[in-house]
């Protein structure tokens, strides 16, 4: 195991990822499926439970299992994205608490907490939350104009369907990488709550994207450090926070 | 002057049923097509199928590279997006690969001041707005500009600004412009060719001229001058 510094490092980078996804989230109208998607990976940690493997691996197969059915749902069907993911969501729960039989596994898959990470889990939050952050700046040209606009997406030659695939892609890696801290019930809350309160602060696109950014680092060491000083439990305390920092933030005036 | 595109037998359904059918025509190169047709004859069908977003049958060939500048009647997207006009313009140059100083030009030749890049779109009005998704259109030299009813949300003055300021575009330029608008002032004025369609047919492909009072009320079903679109009951 891995000195808790680690761990600290990766919570500050998962959280950086979600607080930049969840800006882009919130301007394509697709905030919400933050927190719905974490919950699809439920199922994923049941079946981490039974087969005692790692409870990223079993969350991230359901969580891109999820992925690939809700742009095939949404292709096939004539549901909304919303829709597809309410679907999703609906099933994933019930599946989950299903399989997981024990109390402490499911607390701690609905949850989280701050545990010492293994070096394999440390290296792999640390690259999905990397390709996360750069995939974003990769792709911020192509998302601002495919949310902006599809038809004018697609005069600029961009794919607009493959464009939202990746970004759904990207929505649940930055799920993913939460989900050790966090647990499936709040994995979403860091990509809704610090882009929701910079939006409160800002019109200019680049201060948006910043402020998101950093409200959602300083929710999380703000959490870690409270949970560790006050003995709170450390992913709803992260949550609170994040929640006190959007309140604060309606406080001003617009 | 050679076509730049050459749509064959375009069939666009959507759940089965036709909306376009069959329509075969060339679009030549600097000219100004106009399309015109009563509501729901498939007019805004056929630019999203020219923009390659919906699927049809048939085939639309391009001569040399398909670079579209495209202005919509409306944009969906949410009033309160904290985005401005200069951040979708850097966006676009992100995308195509373009210079500071294209976008230079293209706000240059919009005329579009310090204010209008840098308030947010939903509180830009209708014309500046409309101006902004001109310069989006025009940046990176398009050689086709569609155009979907671009002033459908502007006054009369700002209509015949924005067609003014297109058409002084479009000869600069030399690009090629297919134009829908109910406006048949603006089509007198402007086009230079006119592709009627009626319920998903092709009634008229004509040079702007032999556009008669009776070829429009066969394409409208109703009595219609040059001067306006009037349904019985309006």
């Amino acid at each position: 195991m891995l000195s808790p510094a680690y761990s600290i490092l990766l919570a500050m980078v998962a959280a950086a990822a979600a607080g930049l996804v969840g800006a882009f989230a919130l301007m394509k109208r697709t905030i919400l499926a933050g927190d719905v998607m974490s919950h699809i990976a439920i199922p994923g940690l049941g079946l981490a439970v039974v087969w005692k493997i790692n409870p990223l691996v079993g969350g991230g197969l359901t969580l891109l299992l999820g992925i690939v059915l809700i742009a095939r749902i949404e292709h096939r069907t004539r549901l909304s994205t919303e829709a597809a993911i309410g679907v999703m969501f609906a099933s994933s729960v019930a599946i989950g608490a299903l399989l997981i039989h024990s109390n402490e596994a499911l607390i701690d898959a609905l949850f989280g907490g701050f545990g010492q990470l293994s070096a394999g889990e440390f290296a792999f939050g640390m690259v999905a939350s990397l390709v996360v952050i750069v995939a974003i700046w990769v792709m911020r040209n192509t998302l601002i104009i495919a949310l902006f606009s599809p038809e004018l997406a697609a005069s600029t030659g961009i794919v607009v369907n493959r464009a939202d695939l990746y970004f759904l892609l990207i929505f649940g890696l930055s799920i993913l990488s939460s989900l050790r801290f966090l647990g499936a019930l709040l994995a979403g809350s860091l990509i809704i709550l610090p882009a929701s309160a910079a939006r409160q602060l800002t019109d200019t696109l680049g201060r948006f994207l910043a402020v998101s950014t950093i409200l959602s680092v300083l929710a999380m060491a703000a959490g870690l450090w409270l949970s560790a000083r006050y003995a709170l439990a450390f992913g709803p305390t992260v949550v609170v926070v994040a929640s006190g920092l959007f309140v604060l933030s309606l406080l001003r005036r617009r | 002057m050679p076509d730049i595109a050459t749509i064959s037998h375009l069939t666009v359904s959507y759940e089965g049923t036709p909306v376009l059918k069959d329509l075969s025509f060339a679009i030549e190169a600097g000219s100004t097509l106009a399309i015109v047709g009563p509501n729901g004859s498939g007019k805004s069908t056929l630019l999203r199928a020219l923009l390659g977003m919906i699927p049809y049958e048939g085939t639309i060939t391009w001569a040399g590279p398909r670079a579209i500048g495209y202005v919509p009647q409306k944009i969906d997207a949410d009033r309160r997006l904290p985005v401005n006009v200069r951040n979708l313009l850097a966006a676009k140059a992100g995308v195509l690969a373009l210079t500071a100083s294209d976008i230079d030009k293209v706000i240059g030749a919009v005329g579009l001041d310090a204010r209008v890049l840098d308030t947010p779109v939903g509180q830009l009005s209708g014309g500046e707005f409309q101006r902004g998704l001109l310069a989006f259109a025009i940046l990176g030299h398009p050689r086709l500009l569609l155009l979907d009813e671009p002033t459908a949300s502007i006054d009369h003055m700002g209509q015949d600004h924005l067609y003014e300021m297109i058409h002084r575009l479009q000869e600069d330029a030399g690009m090629t412009v297919v134009l829908v608008s109910h406006d048949l002032n603006v089509v007198q004025r402007y086009a230079t060719r006119v592709l009627g369609v009626s319920t998903g047919e092709i009634a008229v492909a004509t040079p702007r001229d032999p556009l008669t009072t009776e070829v429009l009320e066969g394409l409208y079903g109703w009595p219609t001058s040059r001067t306006g679109v009037a349904p019985p009951n309006a």
